[in-house]
Order: structure tokens, then sequence, then C-alpha cells
């Protein structure tokens, strides 16, 4: 009997701690970074409820809730979602494809590269409102200005990752190629795209992040819905909890965009040795 | 027969030439295997490229039995100072890169076979970066050895390792060189490599007088070879002296 339950413990325990170790595989790291917007979630409903900061300014976290779940009930959330999500969409489409394009023949040819990274190095420093105006006279107020000024803030960190990354690539690597009379075609695919792809995730990853951060530069210039527009919204009609509601739809849906395209690119990066340093340079940037 | 025949080398640089190789001439028997040393810029890595087709001779040629070699052939595979394993492909892909236009059955085969030859069986799936140093060089042996070539060139292959997988990997290199009848070219800086390993010892030296302009091929082994004029480093060829060079299995 006493042998019975020593096996029984045993198989018992093996069985605890292989569920303890799966958990602590698949959960603890998501977890560890749920920890600080908890801890941010605690102040602020500590501040707000203590009234320490005026609630005309900072709403109760509860205030909050409802005001999305208003706008959840009239059916007006989910378009406002749609509408941002569909110029960051395009945006990042035609900002990536631009970004790509160049960023391959400048990074290939050393003529094309003098021609063009100059201007596109100082481009890049014009701050993302100061193409407002411009775009608005070019493309209308309607939904192509705002597309066009998300592409420019994808174009740039895209361009950049691949152009570095292209030149960047081991030219020992290619003398492999050579030896081993690779074609032009293996040679690209075995090589040259293997090695410019983690640059090129990177610059994905950023360039979809300041893609959000212009489209609200694009909504909070004349736009009648949107993520964007809440926020403008809720400043003319006075009221915080639906800015502080938009702010963080913003933050859940930018981040689970992100998400999605390391997701889609861990297929190809699993030869990485440590995929979390690549997510957390991106993130950074 | 490998045929080195009038090879010169002319690098520009800043619109001044520099020569690396000049008129150099050598012919090279089946089933040998040669060694190449000589100080630091004196051509022999660039020799072993042209070989190899890597780099463009200004002017002569190279014939492999009778055929001009112009560009990098099949029949000639070369290994490198570093292994160069494609850190995205594991070590069954890295192999097949010298063998993508045979069918997906011959691939298994051959790369099976190789690997076996290379002791390194049961890797097939391992990542370049959980791979040490000589077993990542055993996988670019294994690379270049899985096209059947004749010629295997050898470029300081072994410099980065410790003395033990060093000699381990000599052992194997030779053993490989016996099975398949190789012809090999190495070139090293290591002298006791090159003593133990090869049927010949070549040194390279630079022109030094003004009125010679040819690369000078000095045959160690050779006792007609003039060795007075030799600059090298003493103890080098004092240690050349001592052993006996040519050493087969």
């Amino acid at each position: 009997m006493n042998i019975f339950f020593k096996i029984n413990n045993n198989k018992l325990y093996k069985l605890l701690k292989s569920l303890y170790n799966l958990f602590k595989a698949k959960f603890s790291q998501p977890l560890i970074g749920i920890i600080l917007p908890v801890i941010i979630l605690l102040i602020w409903y500590f501040l707000a409820v203590t009234e320490t900061i005026r609630n005309s300014l900072l709403p109760t976290p509860n205030e909050v809730l409802k005001e999305i779940l208003i706008l959840a009930n009239e059916g007006t959330l989910f378009s406002h979602i749609q509408i941002t999500l569909t110029r960051v969409f395009y945006g990042f489409i035609g900002g990536g494809i631009a970004a790509t394009i160049l960023g391959i023949l400048t990074g290939v040819s050393p003529f094309i590269r003098k021609l063009f990274d100059p201007t596109i190095q100082a481009l890049k420093a014009v701050p993302s409102l100061a193409w407002v105006p411009l775009f608005i006279l070019w493309f209308g107020i309607f939904e192509n200005s705002k597309v066009a000024l998300i592409s420019v803030g994808v174009f740039f960190p895209v361009y950049l990752n691949l152009m570095m990354g292209i030149r960047q690539i081991d030219k020992r690597m290619i003398e492999v190629a050579n030896i081993n009379n690779l074609n032009l075609f293996q040679t690209i695919r075995w090589i040259l795209l293997p090695g410019i792809i983690p640059e090129w995730i990177t610059g994905l990853r950023s360039g979809l992040a300041l893609g959000w951060m212009f489209v609200i530069a694009a909504e909070l210039m004349g736009a009648s819905e949107g993520l964007g527009y809440l926020m403008i919204d809720g400043q003319m009609t006075g009221r915080p909890a639906l800015i502080i509601g938009a702010l963080i739809l913003f933050a859940i849906i930018g981040k689970l965009t992100d998400e999605l395209i390391y997701l889609s690119a861990k297929p190809f990066l699993k030869w990485k040795e440590s995929l979390d340093t690549m997510q957390g340079g991106a993130n950074n940037a | 027969m490998l045929e080195i025949s009038n090879i010169s080398k002319i690098f520009k640089n800043n619109e001044k030439d520099v020569a690396a190789l000049q008129k150099t001439n050598l012919l090279i028997n089946d089933h040998e295997i040669i060694s190449l040393v000589g100080q630091s810029g004196c051509g022999k890595s660039t020799l072993l490229r042209i070989i190899g087709g890597l780099e463009k001779a200004s002017t002569g040629f190279i014939k492999l039995n009778n055929k001009i070699i112009k560009k990098p052939s099949s029949n000639i595979g070369m290994v490198f100072q570093d292994p160069r394993l494609m850190p995205w492909l594991n070590v069954y892909d890295n192999i097949k890169l010298s063998i993508l236009n045979e069918n997906k059955k011959q691939q298994k085969v051959k790369i099976s076979k190789t690997l076996q030859k290379v002791g390194l069986e049961n890797c097939e799936k391992l990542w370049p970066r959980e791979l040490s140093g000589g077993m990542a060089q055993r996988v670019a042996i294994a690379r270049t050895l899985v096209r059947e070539p004749k010629v295997l060139l050898l470029d300081e292959p072994f410099s980065a390792l410790d003395s033990f997988t060093k000699t381990n990997l000599h052992q194997h290199v030779k053993e490989l060189w016996a099975s398949l009848k190789l012809t090999i070219i190495m070139v090293t800086h290591d002298i006791n490599e090159a003593t133990s390993m090869s049927d010949r010892i070549l040194i390279i030296q630079k022109p030094e007088k003004k009125d010679d302009k040819n690369t000078q091929i000095i045959n160690i082994n050779d006792p007609r070879s003039d060795l007075k004029n030799v600059k090298y480093n003493e103890l080098i060829k004092n240690s050349i002296f001592k052993e006996p060079s040519i050493k087969t299995l």
C-alpha cells in the first residue's frame, strides 16, 4: 500500500512539476510584462479615488472603462477603431513598400545610395506635423493626406534598417556562394534574404510604431472619426475619461499589431540565439 | 595535374598599382598535398583565391587537367580560415548549399555520407551557434567535400583552433585526402602543420631585387633549391630542415 502511494506521489510530483514548468515557460514572460501596467493602474486608482489629483483632470479607471463601454454600446467605438486601423494599415503598406524598394536599391548600389541617401536623411529630420499643411494641400483633407502622413512615418525606419542590413551583409558569405557556384536566384534565396530579414523586420516594427504616432498627428488635424478624433472630442467637451480611454486603446491596439508582426516573423528568425533581444530592440526604437 | 602558368595579380589601390603576384609558375601533381608558406603579403592566399576562381588573374592562366579555369569550378573546393557557415541555416542546409542543383534524394544521401566522413553524424539539425570551433570547421570541410572536388584548397583553416582540435583535424584531412584521392593545396603560417601534412612545402617570396620581377616559389624539399636568399624566418627554416618534410599515409 505504501509503495502504491509512493509511486502515486512520485507521479503526482512529476505531473505537478511538469505543469509548473509548462506554466513557467508559457506564461511567466507575459505575466512579467503585465506587472508594470498593474502597478500604474493601482497608483492611478489611488490618486483618482483619493482625489490627490482633481477628478476633472484624472478620472478613475472605472470612469474610463465606463466611457469606453458607452461608446461600445452606441456602436461607434468599433467604427473609430476600424477607421484608425485602416489608416495605419494603408500607411504601413504604402510606406513599407516604398521603403523596401528604396532600401534595397540604396543598399545594393553605391551610386543610388549617393544619389538618394543625403536627401532622405535630410527629410528624416522634418517633424511629422510639418508635413500636414503640405499634404492637406496636395491630397485634400480626407483620407489620402492622413495615409500619406502615416506612410512618411513608416518609411524612414524601414528604409534605414533595410539599407544598413544589406550593407552589413558579410562579403565572405557571398564568397561562399561564389565558390559553390550558386546562381543569382540561389544567392538571394539562401544568403541575401535570410541575412537581411532580421533588420527588415526590426525596421517594420519600428515603422509600425511610428505609424501609430503619425496617425494621431493625422487625426488631430481635422478628422471626424478615429481614435485621434476621440481624443480631440474629449478635449473639446471636457471629458478626460474619453482622452485616457482613447490613449489606452491606442496602446493596446499598437501592442497587438506589433505582436502580430513579431509572431509572423518568428519562423524566419528561429536561428537567432535570442529573439527577446530583437523584440526589446524594436520596442525601444 | 594543376598547372599555374605565368600568373600575376595587380591590385589597384588609390590609383597606385600593388603587385600581389608576379609571373608565378607552379605544377601540382594529382593526389599531392602542397603547403604554401611565406611572409604576410607575399601573395599565397591570393594565389589560392585565383586557383579557386574568387579572384581574376591579371595575366596568365590556370589549367586543371588541361582545362583552363576562369571561374569557380565544381572540381575545386575551398575551405577558408573561418568556417563561414550561414547562421540562419542548420548543419544540413549549410552543407546543402554546395549541391543545390541536385535532387533532394541525392542531397540527403550525399550529405549523410559526408557528415559520416567528417565524424559529425547526427549533427544535421544543429545550428552553427551550437557547434564548437572544430565542429564548425568540419562542417565547412563537409560543405566543400560534398561536391566531390578533385582539388581542395585550404586557406589557413586550422589557424583559429586549439592544438588538440587542430591535430585531430590534420589527421582527419589526411584520411579524407587518402580515401578521396584529393589534391590539396594549403596555405599556412604554421610550419609544423606544413611539415606534418605536406608532400612538398613551397615558400612564396616576393621579388626583392629591382631586376628580379617574378614571384619566387622555392621548393624546400628539392635539394637543388638555392635557399641562401630565402627571406623567411630563420627559426622556420631551421625547423623545416630538422624535420623530414614528406610525410604521407
